[in-house]
């Protein structure tokens, strides 16, 4: 009997804890500073144009065409980039104020709680759309945003289909989700530390969402906040810790060295390709330097990962020796013979954080595939890393990156040959060219 | 006409240095750009990666990147009593084909011309008299001087990162550069590239001979760079895959990599590939074009309605293009009236074939332009009273990179052509075979020209062009004169073996290799009778029409032209900014 109560009792103090987290996660009574009354595409237009202006950098700084852009596509806006997540891919929608396929038929106050809550009229919203993030947007940016919103060009495109099979297909699970994961919380600035900082804090963890990328995820995407920052593969590429670790992480870098990599897309120590290129082509390269400069104080703050850089591999050890012969043939012409890069143009491998992570699926990738540094303003060289996949075998690959990351300075754990493979066969590239004996 | 697209401010046809150079400068005037390129689109990072251009069976022996025969041929003759037949195999003609043009395959070598070059007839007549001009032979001036393009070779070497010693800084003679060359305002951007065993065996040898030997102006990077445009480069690495071959290290000049990332990023610029342009059209005044007529990869014709239209293709499709347009009026050779097609002219080439006895070349270690010349004997540098003749050549020495394939059969005199034999003196020649070049001046004449042939038609059926042309006295005299001039440079050199060569002994024939430098046919000049385009390259009968290229040479000189090309395009770019756009019409008054 008195085990009976106590179990009931149990469950109802867990009934009332989920509900609050619950009701705390869904709660959205943030947003009803919005209004509710005009839509997007009504007729009432928006004059202010400081708010528009401001709206535009604000979607600048998030980076909404990243995924409301299909790639190639000039409809900005009108959806349709596929993102590959480990649940299956989740499609970006046209939010464009068109009535019958974007979003002209919402309000101010649906837009706040789609961005802020993931609650769109339609339904919860996949964390794919970073709401965790862009709750820490402020109304005054929210405003602004909604502002230059309603000025994009209508497109009228129809949303595809997600493709996530059971049971991710089903959108109420999202609300377990937010009660898990969701830190639904508006940004709150540090007393104690400078205006700089907390701009910087607000960009990265708002706007920025810098951690939808670089803070490891556990097995339902939610962020290990234990690891903020730290790190993190997504889509086979592995976004490297920007946290204050100097062998991994962003220890070693300069306010400058990370402010202008973001402006231009590269510095002495590393060029930005990938992912990270479309971020500083489509979104960083815009800001303003003083917006750069506050990021870069914020990151040069967060702790760091506990990494710590290991013995190198002996110059004798066989995939050593290989790797050398191989970096001197295949990459010396560009990367340099010290590994030193070209300013600008191509990426320097010594002291390179990236480049000594335990996270390498970018590394194998980029050997595989080719890469492409980011094109700005600033710099629009646009210089590339070919694809080795014709030319170099899977162990060859191996032995060439675990010589770069062992060599000038740098020190990581070898690359095996298994794993060049897998990444070969999940990126569908081609075998290496069959050599005549 | 059913398809059209929408106007622009000005038409491009032909997207290499001159095409990209224009895009760049009139876009960014603000003007709206449609630039229409037969080939494909080819950028540095995708086309030309380091991991797969240095492969000569594809480029050099098999011309991948070149406008093969199959699309245009050019029908050929010596002279007009004979019937011209098309260039059907690879030839000497090496057109630009994709974007980027010539300039993404051309060696590197960024010369200025000399200041006689822009005015040989003036020059001449008052250095010599009008009797040292052969009989027939078309000379005259090109309505601008070199000190008024001076500003654009600056731009332009800053542009495509050119590594030189400069000779003449306003005046003043330079250590180790050219003393004969045009004061220039300022040095080359980046300093000579490395020397090598080549180039100091021929400085050697033409120093002891009193000459004076300078490193090649190189439109390869000898140190990172960033050209005025914001555009990086890397420093050359020697790999000596430059001649036929894209540079995927950023370090060779082209428009794809030094001017079209920049183009192609702004929003006022178009740029449609595939599209082969027929003729401009012209309004019913037959003195203002429209616009163009282009047909797309899939072989529906377009039109494309501009104010302003460049052709910018290589310089035989220019004077195609105007003959297609009927814009100008045709060479007629048997009056000798007439401007278009008139002042053709190719390159005169001597030199000589060197096989040392046992140097070590290490030719593998090369760059397109890595090398040294003498120009001693170049344009009117030196006296030529008594010599029958006017011009020269630039003598030189060229570490390109070793061609495997290519040299195979670049053996002394005697060598067996297979065996165990040619097997060892192919050994022995990498490493000790090599050739002075005589890059000369040529001259035109008035029984050489290009015309639409009357026969042979492209797959479009539009009419091919036609060449007749053979090489002229002038041509020969100073051939042979610097021929001897290079054998004496080869012995000084000490090799073993020197073989004089000259192009100009024999009949001209396109599959000699001497030269690629097809020039003139629409030249600029001072009197609407006897060129096609004023001082600015703007056609004399059709203001709003420009030809920009070697087409614009009324002669060559004793250098490659792409220098002289961009300098040009610069020079009219800003013509038409600061001129034209206030007040279009004619910019020169016919006088």
């Amino acid at each position: 009997m008195i085990m009976k109560k106590i179990i009931w009792l149990v469950v109802l103090v867990v009934v009332i804890v989920a509900g609050a987290m619950l009701y705390r996660g869904g709660n959205v009574s943030t947003d009803n500073v919005a209004d509710d009354t005009i839509k997007a595409a009504d007729a009432s237009p928006v004059s202010d144009a400081a708010a528009i202006k401001r709206g535009a950098y604000v979607a600048v700084a998030a980076d909404c065409v990243a995924c409301h852009n299909a790639p190639g596509s000039s409809e900005a806006f009108a959806g349709g980039y596929g993102l590959k997540t480990p649940f299956g891919v989740i499609t970006s929608t046209n939010i464009t104020p068109d009535r019958e396929t974007g979003i002209g038929n919402w309000t101010e106050r649906d837009f706040f709680r789609a961005v802020r809550h993931g609650k769109s009229p339609h339904g919860l919203l996949y964390p794919a759309m970073p709401y965790n993030a862009y709750v820490k947007l402020s109304d005054q940016d929210m405003h602004d945003l909604w502002a230059y919103m309603r000025t994009v060009k209508p497109v009228s495109k129809t949303n595809a289909p997600d493709q996530l099979g059971f049971p991710y297909n089903i959108r109420l699970m999202m609300a377990g989700w937010n009660m898990l994961f969701f830190d639904n919380s508006p940004f709150k600035s540090s007393e104690d530390q400078s205006a700089d900082w907390n701009r910087g804090a607000y960009l990265v963890d708002g706007a920025g969402h810098c951690a939808s990328c670089h803070t490891p995820k556990n097995g339902l995407g939610g962020d290990i906040t234990s690891e903020y920052l730290q790190g993190y593969t997504l889509q086979g590429w592995f976004a490297p810790e920007i946290a204050g670790n100097p062998h991994v992480g962003l220890g070693n870098w300069s306010n400058q060295d990370i402010a202008g990599y973001l402006k231009t897309g590269s510095n002495t120590k590393a060029v930005a390709s990938g992912p990270m290129a479309e971020a500083v082509e489509n979104s960083t390269q815009h800001m303003t330097d003083a917006d750069l400069a506050a990021i870069a104080t914020y990151l040069k703050s967060v702790k760091g990962s506990n990494d710590a850089a290991p013995q190198p591999l002996a110059e004798t050890d066989a995939q050593m020796s290989h790797g050398k012969q191989l970096y001197e043939v295949n990459c010396s012409a560009c990367h340099n013979v010290q590994g030193q890069g070209l300013e600008g143009m191509v990426t320097a491998f010594a002291g390179n954080p990236a480049i000594q992570s335990h996270g390498h699926g970018s590394l194998i990738q980029t050997v595989l595939k080719g890469g492409r540094a980011a094109i700005t303003d600033s710099n629009p060289t646009g210089a590339g890393m070919p694809s080795f996949a014709w030319k170099l075998s899977d162990a060859d690959i191996a032995d060439v990156l675990t010589y770069v990351r062992n060599s000038w300075g740098n020190a990581a754990g070898p690359i095996n040959a298994d794993e060049v493979k897998s990444s070969r066969q999940s990126l569908d590239v081609r075998q290496p060219m069959a050599v005549p004996n | 006409m059913a398809n059209v697209r929408p106007k622009a401010d000005v038409v491009i046809v032909g997207l290499g240095w001159a095409g990209s150079l224009m895009a760049e400068e009139l876009t960014r005037a603000g003007l709206n750009v449609v630039a229409l390129e037969r080939g494909v689109w080819q950028d540095t990072a995708t086309d030309f990666p380091p991991a797969v251009d240095t492969d000569e069976l594809r480029w050099d022996a098999r011309r991948g990147n070149l406008l093969p025969p199959s699309v245009t041929a050019v029908t050929f003759r010596n002279t007009s009593d004979e019937k011209a037949l098309p260039t059907r195999d690879w030839s000497c003609f090496e057109f630009g084909w994709n974007t980027g043009g010539a300039g993404m395959h051309w060696a590197g070598m960024a010369w200025r011309f000399t200041p006689f070059d822009f005015t040989p007839y003036s020059t001449a007549v008052k250095r010599y008299g009008k009797k040292q001009f052969v009989d027939g032979l078309i000379v005259q001036d090109w309505g601008i001087t070199y000190d008024e393009l001076e500003p654009f070779y600056d731009r332009f070497e800053r542009i495509a990162g050119v590594s030189g010693t400069a000779g003449n800084i306003k005046g003043q003679i330079q250590p180790k550069g050219n003393p004969f060359e045009g004061p220039r305002s300022r040095d080359y951007p980046l300093k000579a590239l490395e020397r090598t065993l080549l180039t100091d065996l021929f400085d050697q040898g033409a120093s002891s001979l009193g000459y004076h030997p300078f490193a090649i102006p190189a439109g390869h990077t000898s140190a990172a760079y960033v050209n005025p445009l914001g555009v990086h480069m890397g420093p050359c690495t020697y790999c000596g895959y430059c001649l036929y071959y894209g540079c995927g290290n950023w370090s060779k000049a082209s428009p794809n990599a030094c001017v079209l990332p920049v183009v192609m990023k702004r929003d006022n610029f178009t740029l449609i590939t595939q599209a082969t342009v027929q003729r401009a059209n012209l309004a019913e005044d037959g003195k203002t074009a429209t616009g163009v007529t282009y047909i797309d990869e899939k072989g529906t014709q377009w039109e494309q309605p501009a104010d302003i239209v460049v052709f910018s293709a290589f310089q035989m499709q220019n004077v195609r293009l105007l003959l297609l347009s009927k814009i100008g009026k045709p060479y007629n050779h048997a009056t000798g009236e007439g401007v278009v097609g008139r002042g053709y002219c190719f390159q005169t080439v001597s030199g000589a074939d060197l096989h040392f006895e046992n140097e070590n070349l290490n030719q593998f270690i090369g760059a397109g332009a890595l090398g040294s010349q003498i120009d001693d004997f170049n344009g009117d540098n030196y006296d030529h009273t008594g010599l029958g003749f006017i011009g020269g050549a630039g003598l030189l020495v060229v570490q390109r990179g070793a061609r495997p394939i290519g040299d195979g059969d670049h053996l002394p005199p005697g060598t067996p052509r297979w065996g165990s034999q040619w097997k060892a003196a192919w050994q022995h020649a990498f490493q000790n075979a090599t050739f002075i070049f005589g890059q000369g001046t040529s001259y035109s004449h008035k029984d050489v020209y290009l015309d639409l042939d009357p026969e042979y038609k492209d797959s479009w059926g539009q009419p091919l062009i036609r060449m007749t042309f053979d090489y002229n006295e002038n041509d020969r005299r100073s051939a042979q004169y610097l021929e001897d001039k290079a054998v004496g440079i080869g012995k000084a050199m000490g090799a073993k073996v020197v073989i004089g060569t000259n192009s100009a002994k024999a009949k001209f024939t396109p599959y000699d290799f001497a030269s690629d430098h097809t020039i003139g046919g629409a030249v600029m000049g001072e009197d609407p009778k006897t060129s096609v385009l004023n001082k600015y390259q703007q056609v004399w009968d059709c203001p709003n029409v420009f030809v920009s290229g070697a087409s614009s040479f009324p002669n060559n000189a004793g250098y490659n032209p792409t220098a002289t090309i961009g300098a040009l395009t610069l020079w009219t770019a800003k013509a038409i900014i600061e001129q034209y756009m206030k007040s279009p019409g004619p910019l020169v008054q016919a006088s």
